[in-house]
């Protein structure tokens, strides 16, 4: 328990240059400690990098790309893979995820950014009845599994309706594509290079707050995570909480203030949201009795609704408590109000007590 | 003519009078040596000819009066003072979020409102602090919704990207590229329902251009004859991206295909007030026209672009040199002698104060209630009900 606190500190230091750190109390063999310290955009940058250098068939498509991106995500990749591989689109998501589908079509790995996930919309037809469903309605003769996009999302302090929006439960209603979210440096790079290669059309969300400020050390080989596997980040046995990105570590702060109160909490990183590792999430609710879900969209129809009902469905008689939901507030994104209709980490804490004290 | 001084003067005064209540409000007027005529008549000629699309340009030569030229000055400076002032207030952090300055552009709304009603509707993206100025807006609710205070015209709600206006027909103020044109031809639908003569400019930008909602909504509009006007203020670059590196056919009056178009040189007013002049005429005839702007923006796309990693600084500065839109009025005004140098530099150090003044005001407006939050979602009465953190004791009905 202490060990994992004191490791749980050092991940709550977000921003800090230069300190070491971990984000899981149980490490994987596979991923040397041995890495520089590099913050979110960069591991993004070497994942595509490692990408690129591996398949000669991958391609990196968006709007401002070739200069680097809004986020520097894809410097230095034109002047090193040159302007057939790595090529700036014109202003059209429809376009740009329909071109990628095609060039998936085709046996190419279509790498597609887009901006923002609040300009995905013009694309959701694209990806919902083509892309979602190619392998199927073909009988396998095509599929459209090289595809992959990147897409920034989420608060990020001042982004007000258009640039901070978190559209990942629009797609998670939709079989056929995968949904990750990473947390952190080390998480995305291996998350990224783990959609990348695999064979459904993945979508994958950048939390882009933590572009800057999440640092960590990267290991600067090629590797790989597991996707549909959730981790549990942290042990605890009264209640489970469950998220994914950014919102994370706002949870974590608010374990570390439950502790201080006696209660102990598991937090479990989702990392893939579809298809999502119920049996990680039940296990742990299996042995605590209580779950707290917590994003940052709006909490009606939100993610947490679909990890709550199915839950209640496995777990219906352990359960100590009702699941606690502390999500966005049903509204457009505001602009001034944007504290208060974020999940803090009082609103969490708030939760844990309530639903511990049921 | 006398319809044409009708609509110059009744656009003139209400734009002046919210701004005049700032400063003392006559002497504004007085500064300048010749009084401001509405009567004589200066014959003016654009700065290069029209180039029409499936139709026969407009001529060159534009009508106007001294009372026009020097309002036109005014607006301009007022609009190119706060756009400045609005940079100044971005990087002290009193502007929050995006903003998306509009200097170097002020000729196309000032132009546009010369030809047009308050009736006539306008739509635009995001770049709308001026176009709402132009529309009637003051300064206060301008500079407070940037600071997202109560004051601001979207009640602090909306921001720098979301100015409205519905009294005089600002349709806004909108984030998503591309995705107001076809709400633009909507409205246009409505006012074709509404017989009264009037038009909608639903205007876009060169990155917008590639975007096929335009399209769809322009093969409506022609099919069903809407007096829609289709404004493409082109100023060369998507964000980062060169006109020529996005679009197969920079050529944005021709890409309407079947629906005429016309373009114009954005940065000269009287161009484009002859062009929106006719463009109206022909859209309440004809339907669909195009209308091409080309124009620049001196700053980057947004506050957080320094703007000069996709262009040279050469070629902003070459701009402002050449083609600077207040210049060219200052150079009219200069040669017909309505004005001297030194009373246009008087109205200019006016408009700073004014702008400061205004400013000034809008810091001490406060922020919106927090109970604002939740107005507005839906219309008043059908309520939603939101749990709070321990789903028994806070629970809100949004109203």
């Amino acid at each position: 328990m202490a060990t994992c606190l004191k490791r749980l500190r050092r991940f709550a230091s977000i921003g800090r240059k230069g300190q070491e750190y971990s984000t899981t109390c149980d490490e994987p063999p596979k991923l040397q400690k041995s890495g520089k310290t590099v913050n979110l955009f960069t591991a993004i940058n070497q994942a595509l990098r490692i990408a690129l250098e591996t398949d000669p068939r991958a391609y990196v498509f968006g709007e401002d790309v070739s200069f680097g991106g809004v986020f520097r995500c894809t410097t230095g990749l034109v002047e090193q893979f040159g302007r057939n591989r790595v090529f700036n689109t014109p202003l059209c998501e429809q376009g740009i995820v329909g071109f990628g589908i095609g060039l998936a079509a085709m046996g190419n790995r279509a790498i597609a950014e887009i901006q923002f996930a609040d300009y995905i919309y013009p694309a959701f037809d694209q990806l919902v009845n083509e892309a979602a469903k190619f392998r199927y309605r073909s009988g396998n003769q095509f599929n459209c599994g090289g595809l992959t996009i990147r897409s920034p999302y989420g608060a990020v302090g001042h982004g007000g309706h258009y640039h901070s929006q978190s559209p990942e439960a629009f797609f998670c209603h939709v079989p056929g594509l995968k949904v990750v979210i990473p947390r952190s440096p080390n998480q995305a790079k291996g998350l990224l290079l783990a959609s990348i290669r695999d064979p459904n059309p993945v979508i994958f969300f950048e939390p882009k707050w933590l572009y800057r400020l999440a640092v960590e050390e990267v290991p600067e080989h090629d590797y790989m995570l597991p996707l549909s596997q959730a981790e549990v980040i942290c042990h605890g046995n009264d209640i489970t909480l469950v998220g994914w990105g950014a919102q994370l570590s706002i949870m974590e702060q608010a374990c570390i203030d439950a502790e201080k109160d006696g209660i102990s909490c598991e937090l479990i990183d989702l990392k893939t949201l579809i298809p999502w590792d119920k049996e990680t999430v039940e296990a742990s609710v299996r042995k605590t009795g209580r779950l707290l879900v917590s994003h940052e969209a709006p909490v009606t129809g939100g993610f947490g609704a679909e990890i709550s009902a199915s839950i209640a469905e496995r777990c219906f008689l352990r359960l100590e408590a009702p699941v606690a939901r502390v999500c966005g507030l049903d509204t457009p994104f505001p602009l001034v109000f944007e504290p208060f209709f974020m999940p803090t980490k009082n609103k969490i804490l708030d939760a844990i007590k309530a639903t511990v004290n049921y | 003519m006398a319809a044409l001084n009708q609509i110059t003067s009744s656009s003139r005064s209400r734009f002046l009078k919210p701004l005049a209540s700032f400063s003392s409000s006559q002497s504004l007027r007085r500064s300048f040596s010749s009084p401001a005529d509405d009567t004589s008549v200066i014959t003016v000629e654009t700065s290069v000819p029209f180039t029409g699309h499936k139709i026969d340009p407009p001529s060159r030569t534009v009508e106007t009066t001294p009372k026009e030229l020097l309002g036109f000055f005014r607006d301009m400076a007022v609009m190119r003072r706060m756009e400045i002032a609005a940079d100044s207030l971005y990087k002290a952090k009193l502007i929050r979020g995006f903003c998306h300055l509009y200097d170097g552009q002020e000729a196309v709304s000032v132009g546009m409102e010369a030809a047009i009603t308050k009736k006539d509707c306008i739509i635009t993206a995001y770049r709308d602090h001026c176009i709402f100025l132009g529309r009637g807006g003051t300064l206060l609710e301008s500079f407070s919704e940037l600071m997202g205070r109560q004051s601001g015209c979207s009640k602090g709600k909306g921001g720098s990207m979301h100015f409205y206006k519905k009294d005089s027909g600002f349709y806004g103020g909108h984030g998503i590229v591309g995705a107001q044109v076809p709400l633009g031809c909507g409205l246009a639908f409505a006012q074709k329902y509404s017989k009264d003569n009037t038009v909608t400019f639903a205007m876009y930008g060169d990155g917008a251009a590639n975007q096929g909602q335009l399209f769809e909504a322009l093969n409506m509009a022609a099919l069903l004859d809407l007096p829609a006007i289709l404004v493409c203020e082109n100023n060369h670059y998507g964000m980062g991206t060169a006109e020529w590196r996005a679009a197969k056919s920079p050529a944005y009056y021709k890409r309407g295909d079947y629906v005429p178009g016309l373009k114009v040189d954005g940065m000269d007013a009287f161009a484009v007030k002859q062009a929106c002049k006719f463009a109206k005429e022909y859209a309440l005839q004809n339907g669909p026209i195009i209308l091409e702007m080309d124009t620049y923006r001196y700053h980057g796309h947004s506050m957080s672009d320094p703007g000069s990693t996709y262009r040279t600084r050469d070629e902003i500065s070459g701009v402002r040199q050449e083609r600077d839109p207040i210049e060219r009025i200052k150079k009219l005004i200069l040669s017909h002698e309505l004005a001297t140098e030194k009373e246009l530099k008087d109205a200019e150090k006016e408009v700073r104060k004014e702008v400061d003044d205004a400013i000034a005001q809008a810091k001490e407006s406060p922020m919106p209630d927090p109970s604002e939050l939740f107005t507005n979602v839906y219309l008043k009465g059908f309520g939603v009900e939101a749990f709070g953190a321990d789903r028994k004791h806070l629970k809100a009905v949004l109203p």
